[in-house]
């Protein structure tokens, strides 16, 4: 059997459908190109270096990390003088070693009068990501509740919780999650 | 962005219908009250679904881009019909012998009534002057009607991704019309993405930027909605689809954003965030009025209801726990969230108005409560399971939970489709994250994004 008349009885209702369509396609963003590394000291595939003369030289002390010697905010914090609190799985509390590592980060903070921090609030990937915003936002919460009960003044401490959008360690495995399980401290300004 | 008007001529059943009626020895019987679709509903035989087979659409113009149009659209539509899983879809490779018609009169009824085919969809496209004209009917082999029949315009730009809509809307009308069923395939997936690569300056190095996109429902058209150098998360289509709200730390902290997906327009505000007024994880109430989040503005995360003109907020929930992730009944009157006042985190109803809250479950830690579309009346969630998550259903006519993920991979923060049937979600079952849907039975699981990280999907209406 063959369709007879097919397409001959075209026409009745009118209806409109809006469609969006053909999005001009943006160019990809070009992931930025990581600068060489500057004084790679450990890098394995760097020569040897010719031996030098064995000579007895005292050690050279740690720069004091003071405002004075660092000018720029990205410099801090890229090697921060603070210390990251870390948390138990599905906890903002705060324990023993965290109220140590508190107490240090208390102190660089009535060093440098003038800094502004922001605590980040970090999860692992455990946790569902959405419950995970609120956890970091607690931890945070936590950090900076202890810290003003130091004497830091509030306002010197914001808070912000990425849940587990940016993991230290992206492994995982226990030693990543611990990692990742955290209060960051950033100065933001200074 | 361009705007593509389409324009659907229908005649269908009721033009057919009527040329065999002018046969004058049946004339049907007058029933007013019966519609006239019923008539010509293609069924299967021995009570299982209508065979349906969809043969690549016949090209009435010789341009490359309606031929390959015409060839892309047959799959594209096969694929529409498949995924409701109403019809017995006859797989494409037993047509290989069947000639192809260069016309819809060359049609060999009778060699598709041989392959056992119920309803053939006959379509064809062809380029105008002025744009595309598509039409597509759906034959019962054993009478040569037309069931269904319709006609589509659009603009040469419409054909640009193999025509994809003319595909998606004769689905979703065939759908409606021979199932009574409202199909998806015009509807899409908004999500978050760090596909692109880029990246933001971070305290310990750089930290990868996310932003919202969206799909077709079927993972096509994957176009970038937000571009900030920021992390854009958790996307929620307002119900008219014109907008969408999500999480940004546009501003170093989170906020609500509203952003039109239609018109260039400045995205609002509505929770009025500021460094001490936090606020994420927006969810539309169902008639777009009123966007509920989560904000530890009084000090702990809590739930908040603000018009969408970011007027009238009041508190949800209060309790010194986290309350968070708010979803809403299909009625508006009541809402599930997730709070971890019994120590984990579990799902609980509340009335709109803040009374009669109920915890619906206790498991390990579950998260992410989405109410289903009525007249299902479910609420989809993550659940832990061993070292990962699962997406459960809960059905409040028996308080029976089932699991719909297989435990392969962590799988999470689900969204239901509009019509109740399909559920989309994230799973880094095959490595990174990435948005896949799978049907409310566990069945039909399909990987929807393949590049970058993709989660928090959500889906249109």
């Amino acid at each position: 059997m063959h369709m007879r008349g097919a397409f001959a009885v075209i026409t009745a209702v009118v209806l409109t459908v809006s469609v969006t369509a053909c999005q001009k396609k943006k160019p990809p963003v070009a992931r930025p190109v990581p600068p060489p590394p500057a004084a790679d000291t450990t890098g394995s595939n760097r020569p040897p270096s010719p031996p030098e003369p064995v000579r007895e030289s005292p050690p050279i002390p740690p720069e004091p990390i003071t405002s004075d010697t660092l000018t720029d905010i990205d410099t801090i914090n890229k090697n921060s003088p603070f210390t990251p609190v870390f948390f138990q799985y599905d906890s903002a509390d705060i324990d023993g070693l965290g109220q140590q590592t508190l107490n240090q980060n208390a102190e660089i903070l009535k060093k440098n009068q003038t800094w502004v921090i922001t605590i980040e609030g970090h999860a692992d990937e455990r946790g569902t990501a959405e419950y995970n915003l609120a956890l970091g936002e607690r931890r945070a919460s936590a950090a900076r509740t202890y810290l003003v009960s130091l004497g830091v003044p509030a306002e010197r401490l914001k808070v912000v919780s990425y849940g587990k959008e940016f993991p230290f360690d992206p492994a995982h495995n226990e030693s990543a999650w611990s990692k990742n399980r955290r209060a960051q401290f950033v100065v933001t300004s200074k | 962005m361009t705007h593509i008007r389409l324009l659907t001529v229908a005649f269908s059943l009721s033009a057919g219908i009527a040329i065999t009626a002018q046969t004058p020895q049946n004339p049907p019987p007058q029933q007013p009250q019966q519609p006239k679709e019923i008539a010509a509903t293609i069924e299967g035989s021995g009570g299982l679904p209508p065979k349906i087979a969809v043969p690549e659409f016949i090209p009435l113009s010789t341009d490359a881009e309606t031929v390959a149009a015409a060839k892309a659209l047959g799959q594209v539509l096969f694929d529409d019909l498949s995924y409701e899983r109403e019809f017995y879809m006859v797989p494409r490779d037993t047509y290989a012998t069947i000639p192809k018609a260069s016309t819809p009169d060359q049609i060999p009824l009778d060699r598709w009534k041989e392959l056992g085919v119920d309803g053939l969809v006959v379509g064809t496209i062809r380029k105008t002057a002025s744009g595309m004209v598509a039409e597509v009917r759906l034959v019962q082999v054993s009478t040569g009607r037309t069931a269904l029949g319709k006609q589509y315009t659009g603009s040469l730009d419409s054909i640009k991704d193999g025509g994809r809509i003319y595909a998606h809307t004769a689905s979703d009308e065939i759908h409606q019309t021979q199932r009574g069923l409202r199909g998806v395939a015009r509807t899409r997936l908004a999500f978050s993405s760090d596909r692109d690569g880029a990246r933001m300056a971070g305290p310990v190095g750089e930290r990868d930027i996310s932003n919202i996109y969206r799909a077709d429902y079927d993972g096509a058209n994957q176009t970038r909605v937000t571009a900030t150098r920021s992390l854009d998360i958790t996307p929620v289509w307002s119900p008219d689809n014109s907008a969408i709200a999500y999480t940004s730390y546009r501003s170093g902290y989170p906020d609500i954003i509203v952003q039109s997906v239609r018109a260039v327009m400045e995205p609002s505000k509505p929770a009025k965030g500021t460094e001490r007024i936090q606020n994420y994880l927006p969810a539309w109430s169902p008639d777009g009025s009123k966007i509920a989040f989560t904000s530890s503005r009084d000090g702990n995360q809590e739930i908040y209801i603000v018009n969408r003109d970011g007027s009238g907020l009041r508190r949800l929930t209060n309790s010194t726990s986290v309350d968070v992730t708010p979803t809403w009944a299909p009625t508006g009157n009541q809402l599930a969230f997730v709070s971890d006042r019994t120590g984990s985190p579990q799902i609980y109803i509340i009335n709109a108005d803040g009374t009669d809250l109920k915890r619906i479950t206790s498991e390990t830690h579950c998260d992410r409560p989405t109410w289903s579309p009525a007249p299902l009346n479910e609420i989809a969630y993550t659940s832990q399971a061993g070292g990962g998550n699962d997406i459960k259903v809960y059905e409040f006519a028996t308080g029976a939970t089932r699991t719909i993920t297989d435990s392969i991979g962590s799988n999470e923060s689900p969204a239901f489709s509009p019509n109740g049937r399909h559920i989309a979600f994230s799973s880094d079952r095959s490595g990174q994250e990435q948005i896949y849907t799978i049907d409310r039975d566990g069945k039909n699981l399909r990987q929807i994004t393949k590049q970058g990280r993709n989660r928090y999907p959500n889906w249109s209406q």
